[in-house]
């Protein structure tokens, strides 16, 4: 790579450099050579880390006016909402953020599944994205306890005592995160507090992902190795900065949609009712993001293997890598598993659908077989697959099925050579 | 190194590790009990109700260590329909005459089992309580019927003070 060799231009820089290489690493990410036919679904990863700046900076600024206690939590959010100056704005934009946050990471990772980009040489960036979004889930359920409505209260109550399902010790882990013997002022104030830390552990492992993603380099459609830099890579600034920051304004534009136009459509209407634990909501239902996971937990009549169930379904993703037996990356050129794939994308999103419903009758039928179904996928289809499937030809190069298919081949050709 | 014996350096390197684990183990253990319940939560372990206005085929809901109890006046009927329920057909098998020593009143903690929500009185094929959140049915004992919870509501430590009150805890 060139960045090896780059040397500022000014002595003041070269003098900087030489004692700490900032503008080696700086000169490392403007000139990151990129595959050249990234699409669309390759922008989620800046929009992500916008997302995680936003969910920061919000968050940091209601926590000057928010009061982690039972007794004043839920009137402090109202405060905000009525008082704080553009607090309501704030606020707005830190609840839906989390949502657009979601969003975002279920494209990336179904673009990852979707071009194989979880396949080695990538294991550990997938495995890295895996822990940044179990630590997701778990700040976006400790967010949402803090406003002290119904949903916080029972949700919190609902969630926690999943780990009394583990034999012997379970009821005294539970105690231990409540500390108490019910969700109370101890939980609250303890869930604030890692409310506020696990953001800066996903920026801090978000900074690995990157790291480790730029040792191999960026996949792409076509799903082949590319040698970098060469005639297949263009830099990464200006070429991706363009495109990345085109693709972050059309999300902002869905983005400014939900806080300005329908700033409560993705949260419950009980949350605006205080926290009571004497009784509970007739519904339960937690945030659409983890509805799939929800509906698993439901389909599974005992209490320990439900848990159990929801739990797999998670970690499944961390090997997934070792799952897939193809060699073939991208499901452009795997006929069989682009069919396998829309299935499971279905999948889940039937499992988020019936996880919103009551858990009974032809809902609890439909969560039944589709939990099979994902289970299916992962551990009987994947691995069958890489044996069993005829995959296309996979073209040398990324240039090379663009040449194949002009009618002018050696004009374009001449073309290429030209930008080189 | 072709021979293999303890040198004074080994015995050194091991007892400074063991003694480091030791320490390290004891600062650990503070930073997890803390997040135990404290003494003035534990404080609060006991509550007496006065249960004087109670009719018969009512309940009184009331907290105890933050979580609802459930204070039942049973009718001649409901007590009938618990006792004549057989060993067998219960999930978590326990008697009525354990469960409500004073066959009048069921005193138990509201909460369900499975997940920690509070079942709603009077609801559920069992006439007795019904779990919003995932659907399990409690028959008017208190005890699981139906449903994904896998114990009866828990009965708590209680006495009658006098007549009209009832400890708990």
């Amino acid at each position: 790579m060139s960045d090896h060799d780059y040397r500022p231009k000014s002595k003041v820089g070269q003098w900087f450099n030489d004692r700490l290489p900032l503008l080696t690493l700086a000169n490392h990410l403007t000139d990151y050579p990129t595959p050249k036919n990234l699409n669309y679904w390759w922008t989620f990863g800046g929009i992500l880390t916008f997302c995680l700046i936003t969910q920061i900076v919000t968050g940091l600024t209601l926590a000057m006016h928010y009061i982690a206690h039972a007794d004043m939590a839920f009137e402090s959010v109202e405060h905000i909402m009525r008082d704080v100056n553009y607090g309501w704005l704030i606020r707005y934009i830190h609840a839906n953020g989390a949502s657009m946050f979601f969003l975002a990471v279920y494209i990336h990772i179904f673009r990852s599944l979707f071009y194989g980009s979880y396949k080695a040489p990538r294991e550990i960036i997938w495995i890295i994205g895996i822990i940044i979004y179990l630590l997701m889930m778990a700040a976006a359920f400790m967010g949402y306890v803090l406003p002290w409505g119904q949903m916080s209260f029972w949700g919190a109550t609902v969630i926690t005592n999943l780990f009394s399902a583990i034999p012997l010790v379970g009821e005294g882990i539970v105690t231990w995160l409540w500390g108490g013997y019910s969700v109370d002022n101890p939980t609250l104030t303890r869930f604030f507090t890692l409310h506020y830390l696990i953001p800066f552990l996903i920026l801090g492992l978000v900074v690995l992902h990157i790291w480790a993603l730029h040792v191999p380099g960026n996949n792409n459609p076509v799903g082949i190795d590319v040698k970098k830099p060469s005639k297949d890579t263009v830099p990464f600034h200006p070429y991706i900065v363009i495109k990345d920051g085109f693709a972050l304004l059309m999300f902002m534009i869905v983005f400014a949609f939900f806080v300005f136009y329908a700033p409560n459509i993705l949260g419950h209407a009980d949350n605006y009712i205080e926290a009571n634990p004497m009784v509970t909501p007739a519904h339960i239902v937690p945030e659409w993001y983890l509805l799939p996971f929800y509906a698993i937990l439901r389909s599974v009549p005992d209490k320990l293997l439900g848990v159990v169930a929801m739990l797999s379904a998670i970690l499944i993703l961390a090997v997934l890598p070792w799952l897939d037996t193809s060699k073939i990356r991208s499901a452009v050129f795997r006929p069989l598993y682009k069919q396998f794939y829309w299935i499971l994308v279905a999948d889940v999103l039937i499992l988020g659908y019936v996880g919103a419903m009551p858990a009974e009758g032809l809902y609890l039928l439909i969560a039944r077989v589709a939990t099979a179904y994902y289970f299916l996928h992962f551990l009987v289809i994947l691995p069958v697959l890489g044996f069993k499937e005829k995959t296309l030809p996979v073209p040398l190069s990324i240039t090379e099925p663009v040449l194949g298919g002009s009618p002018n081949l050696a004009a374009a050709r001449n073309k290429e050579s030209k930008i080189e | 190194m072709s021979e293999k014996k303890t040198k004074r350096r080994d015995f050194l390197f091991t007892a400074t590790t063991a003694v480091g684990a030791v320490g390290a183990a004891a600062v650990v253990w503070p930073m997890i009990d803390q997040m135990n319940p404290d003494a003035s939560v534990k404080a609060l372990a006991s509550t007496e109700v006065d249960v004087s206005a109670l009719t018969p085929g009512n309940t009184l809901t009331v907290l105890w260590r933050g979580k609802p109890v459930f204070i039942r006046r049973r009718t001649q009927e409901e007590i009938d329909e618990a006792r004549k329920v057989k060993m067998e057909d219960l999930i978590h098998p326990e008697k009525d005459e354990d469960r409500a020593k004073n066959p009048e009143w069921l005193v138990m903690l509201g909460v369900c089992t499975h997940l920690g929500c509070v079942p709603l009185n009077d609801k559920g094929d069992y006439n007795g309580w019904f779990c919003p959140c995932h659907g399990s049915h409690y028959d008017t004992s208190g005890r699981i019927r139906k449903g994904p919870a896998p114990w009866n509501m828990e009965v708590p430590k209680y006495e009658f003070v006098d007549e009209n009150t009832i400890k708990i805890g």
